[in-house]
C-alpha cells in the first residue's frame, strides 16, 4: 500500500511504464502511477528485508538481491531527485519533544530552507539553481504542512508524493541538496550512477547519536556512523541482539561499494522508532 | 540411446510418495540424484531423510520393458541443529546428494545440509554367520563347561538387507548456507560451496579443508554478489566453475594458485538493454551450473532460461533457450510472492543432446539441441497410468487461448518443478514434484 498523493499533472497515461517492463536508458518520465509503483516496490522490498527475524537464518543470497534491488530504485530515485523529498519529509515527520533536536529544526520552516541551502555544493549552473530554489520553496511548503498537522501520524505519509505534483520542472532536476559533504556535486548527467550518491543516501536513515546541539544548519544534524553496527551480517542472521531497526535504517547497512573518495560523517540521521511508525502506517493503511 | 528429444515420446512409468494433497513439510523433496550407472537414485527431503530406489533391471529384452525402481533404502542423514551463538536453527533440509564413483560392492554418496556434509556408505548384506560355537542363537555366550567341540560358524543366506552408515562427517568448515557439492574427477577430493566460499576436502580427511574461493568482502555491508552454484569439471581435476547471483560464472584452475579468487575465464552475457527493469539482476541470478558429461560445454540456469556456454567462449552462451517468457511480464507478482526467487536446476541428458528443466505448474521442459526442438511435458497424477504417454502441453501467454492450452494466470506457481534428473545411460527421468517423485522412461527404448 502507498500512501495517497496528488496527481502529477504532467502524468501521460499512454506513456507509462509497468514496473517489471523495460525501463530503457533514457529519461524515464516521473509520472505519478510509474513513482508510485516504484514506492512500492521500494516498500515491498525493505519489508522484505526486515522479515528475516526467522528462527531459522535467512537466505542471503535472496536477502543480497533484495538489498540490491531498493539500492537500484534508490539510485533512480536520486537521480529523479524524488529520494531527498523522501528522506527529507521523513525527517520532518513529528516526533516528540524529547528526541531529536534537529528533527525539530526541520520542522521549522525557516530552518528548513536555510538547511536545504546549506549543504549545497557549487551549483551546476544557471538552470540548475532555479530549479534548486523551486524545489526549496516545495520543500519548506512541504514542511510547514506538516508542522500544521503535527499531530496527525497520517498526514506524514500523506504528503510523500505531494511535492512530486507541486512542480513539473521536477523529473529534469538533478539531485543536489542531498549531498551532505564536502565533495563537489556529482556530475549532472542522469545517467551517471553515481556511487557515492548512492552511499550518501544509504546513510540517511540512521540515528546514532540521539542529542546533536542544536545547530540550524543542516549539517550539525548529521554524526559519524559506526558502520560495524549495523553490519549486513548482523542484520541477515537475524541476531536478537539487533536492536529494532526501522525499514530505512537497513539501508545504511546496505550501503554498497565504499568509495575511497567519499568523506564519513556526513549523512542525515533520522529518528528509529519515528520511521517505524510511518512505515506501520503505511504498511497498515 | 534414443533419438533427439522431439522423437522421443515420454510415458509415465512410476510416481512416489503420498497421494494426498496435503503435503508434510518434511516430505517435501530437495534433491533428486542417479548415480553413475543409473541402476540407483537418491532423492532428499525438507526432513533430512534420504530415500534411494533401485533399478530392477528384469526382462531388458522384451519391447515393452519398463524399469521400474523399488525402494533400496531409507535412512535418516540429518537432523535440525540448533546453533547456540546465533540463536538460530540449522535446518535438516537436505541440500544436495552427490554418488562417488563405485569402487568396491559398497555404494558411497554424500549428502548435505545448511552446514554439514556427511558421507554414507550403503552396504548389501544377503548372509549371515550361523553356527556359533560359544554363543547361543541369541548372543548370549554359553557356559563354558557345556562346550565340548570347535566350530566355525558358517555363513547362509538371508534376506538382502541394505544397510547406511555414516562413514565421514564433514562439519564447521561453513559458515553461510552450503548450496552445492561436487566430487572431483581424482576420487580422492570434493568441493562444497556456499554463499561466499568454496572449500576443498579430501574424503578421508574432516578435521581439514582447504579453502579455495572466497569472496566475502571485508565489510559486509558492501555484499552485492554470492555464489550459488559450483561444480568440478568432470574430466579435468583442477577445473571448476562457480556461478554467481549476478549471472556471472567463473572457471578456476587450482593449479594456478592455492586461492583460487583471480578466475582464469569470466562467462558473462552483455546484458540486453531493452529488456532492463529493476528485476533485471534477479533474474539474472544463475540458480545451477552443470558441465556436460563430455567436459566441453555447460549449462547454466538463470529464472526464464537455460544457457549452454561454450567452455572455450566466454562472451556469451552458445545456445539460449527460454523456459517461461511468459513469465517476464509477471515478474513484479513473482516478487511479491517469493516466487522470483526459486532456483531452478537443470540436467543433461547422458549424449548431451538434450537438457531438462523444470518450471510451475508441475511443467517441465526438454530442449532438444541440434535440432532446436523443445517440448513442455507435465507431471500429475492425472497423467499416471501405466505406460501413459505424456501429452505436451502449451502455455497461452496471451491472447486467444486455443484449446488445451493453459493461460498463464491459470498457471499454479505453487507446484514448481525445481528437481530433475537424467539416467546417465538411458532415456528414464525423474522428476519431483513437491512431494511425489515421478519417473518416466521413452517409450522407445
Amino acid at each position: 500500500m502507498f500512501a495517497k498523493g496528488t496527481k502529477r499533472k504532467f502524468s501521460d497515461p499512454g506513456e507509462e511504464p509497468a514496473l517489471g517492463a523495460e525501463l530503457g536508458p533514457v529519461v524515464r518520465p516521473l509520472s505519478s502511477t510509474y513513482s508510485l509503483q516504484r514506492q512500492s516496490l521500494l516498500d515491498m522490498s525493505l519489508i522484505k528485508l526486515q522479515l528475516c527475524h526467522m528462527l531459522v537464518e535467512p537466505n542471503l543470497c535472496r536477502s543480497v538481491l533484495i538489498a540490491n534491488t531498493v539500492r537500484q530504485i534508490q539510485e533512480e530515485m536520486t537521480q529523479d531527485g524524488t529520494w531527498q523529498i523522501m528522506t527529507q519529509a521523513l525527517a520532518a515527520a513529528q516526533c516528540p519533544a524529547d528526541r531529536l533536536v534537529a528533527t525539530e529544526v526541520l520542522c521549522r520552516p525557516s530552518e528548513a530552507l536555510a538547511a536545504a541551502q546549506s549543504p549545497k555544493p557549487l551549483p551546476a549552473g544557471p538552470e540548475e539553481e532555479e530549479e534548486e530554489e523551486e524545489e526549496e520553496v516545495v520543500v519548506a511548503a512541504a514542511m510547514e504542512e506538516d508542522v500544521d498537522s503535527e499531530a496527525n501520524p497520517l498526514s506524514s505519509s500523506s504528503f510523500l508524493p505531494a511535492p512530486f505534483g507541486a512542480e513539473p520542472g521536477w523529473e529534469d532536476e538533478e539531485d543536489d541538496s542531498e549531498d551532505e559533504d564536502s565533495e563537489e556535486c556529482p556530475s549532472d548527467a542522469e545517467d551517471v550512477p553515481d556511487s557515492r550518491r548512492g552511499d550518501q543516501v544509504f546513510g540517511t536513515f540512521e540515528i546514532k547519536h540521539p542529542a546533536p546541539p542544536p545547530d540550524p544548519a543542516l549539517e550539525e544534524l548529521f554524526s559519524d556512523v559506526d558502520p560495524s553496527y549495523y553490519d549486513l551480517d548482523t542484520v541477515l542472521t537475524g541476531m536478537q541482539s539487533t536492536p529494532k531497526m526501522g525499514p530505512y535504517d537497513l539501508l545504511d547497512s546496505l550501503s554498497p561499494h565504499a568509495a575511497p573518495a567519499l568523506s564519513t560523517g556526513t549523512s542525515c540521521r533520522s529518528d528509529l522508532n519515528e520511521l517505524d511508525h510511518i512505515m506501520e502506517i503505511i504498511v497498515g493503511s | 540411446m534414443a533419438g533427439p528429444g522431439a522423437d522421443m515420446q515420454w510415458c509415465f512409468s512410476q510416481v512416489k510418495g503420498a497421494i494426498d494433497d496435503d503435503v508434510a513439510e518434511a516430505d517435501i523433496i530437495s534433491t533428486v540424484e542417479f548415480n553413475h550407472t543409473g541402476e540407483l537414485l537418491a532423492t532428499g527431503d525438507k526432513g533430512g531423510r534420504v530415500v534411494i530406489f533401485q533399478q530392477e533391471i528384469e526382462n531388458k529384452n522384451l519391447p515393452q520393458f519398463r524399469s521400474e525402481y523399488n525402494v533400496y533404502s531409507t535412512f535418516q542423514s540429518h537432523e535440525p541443529e540448533f546453533d547456540y551463538l546465533k540463536s538460530l536453527e540449522i535446518e535438516e533440509k537436505i541440500n544436495k546428494i552427490r554418488w562417488l564413483p563405485q569402487k568396491n560392492a559398497a555404494q558411497f554418496l554424500l549428502s548435505t545440509n545448511d552446514k554439514t556434509i556427511k558421507l554414507w556408505k550403503i552396504s548389501e548384506r544377503d548372509k549371515r554367520p550361523e553356527g556359533y560355537n560359544l554363543k547361543e542363537e541369541d548372543g548370549r555366550y554359553k557356559d563354558p563347561n557345556s562346550i565340548t567341540a570347535l566350530r566355525v560358524p558358517v555363513l547362509i543366506p538371508m534376506d538382502l538387507m541394505v544397510e547406511a552408515s555414516p562413514r565421514r562427517v564433514f562439519s564447521n568448515a561453513h559458515t553461510y548456507h552450503i548450496n552445492s557439492i561436487s566430487v572431483n574427477s581424482d576420487n580422492e577430493t570434493y568441493l562444497s560451496a556456499d554463499d561466499l566460499r568454496i572449500n576443498l576436502w579430501n574424503l578421508e580427511i574432516t578435521d581439514r579443508s582447504f579453502n579455495i574461493v572466497d569472496i566475502k568482502p571485508t565489510n559486509m555491508e558492501e555484499l552485492t554478489e554470492v555464489i550459488t552454484a559450483a561444480e568440478f569439471h568432470p574430466l579435468h581435476c583442477n577445473t571448476l566453475v562457480y556461478s554467481s547471483s549476478k549471472g556471472t560464472i567463473r572457471l578456476c584452475d587450482m593449479r594456478e594458485s592455492a586461492l583460487c579468487d583471480k578466475h582464469s575465464k569470466l562467462f558473462e552475457e552483455p546484458e540486453d538493454p531493452s529488456n532492463r527493469s529493476f528485476f533485471s539482476e534477479i533474474i539474472s541470478s544463475i540458480s545451477d551450473v552443470k558441465f556436460s558429461h563430455n567436459g566441453r560445454y555447460m549449462m547454466t540456469r538463470d529464472y526464464l532460461s537455460v544457457k549452454v556456454w561454450d567452455l572455450n567462449m566466454e562472451n556469451r552462451p552458445v545456445e539460449t533457450y527460454q523456459v517461461h517468457e511468459y513469465l517476464r511480464s509477471k515478474l513484479c507478482s513473482l516478487y511479491e510472492n517469493d516466487c522470483i526467487f526459486d532456483k531452478f536446476e537443470c540436467c543433461w541428458n547422458g549424449n548431451d543432446s538434450v537438457v531438462m528443466t523444470g518450471s510451475y505448474n508441475n511443467f517441465f521442459r526438454m530442449f532438444e539441441r541440434s535440432q532446436r526442438r523443445d517440448v513442455t511435458l507435465e507431471a500429475s497424477r492425472e497423467n499416471s497410468k501405466p505406460l501413459q504417454v505424456l501429452k505436451p502441453r502449451k502455455v497461452c501467454a496471451g491472447g486467444k487461448r486455443k484449446k488445451d492450452e493453459i493461460s498463464v494466470d491459470s498457471l499454479d506457481f505453487n507446484k514448481k518443478i525445481l528437481h530433475t534428473a537424467w539416467h546417465p545411460q538411458e532415456n528414464i527421468i525423474a522428476v519431483a514434484t513437491t512431494n511425489n517423485l515421478y519417473i518416466f522412461q521413452d517409450k522407445v527404448n
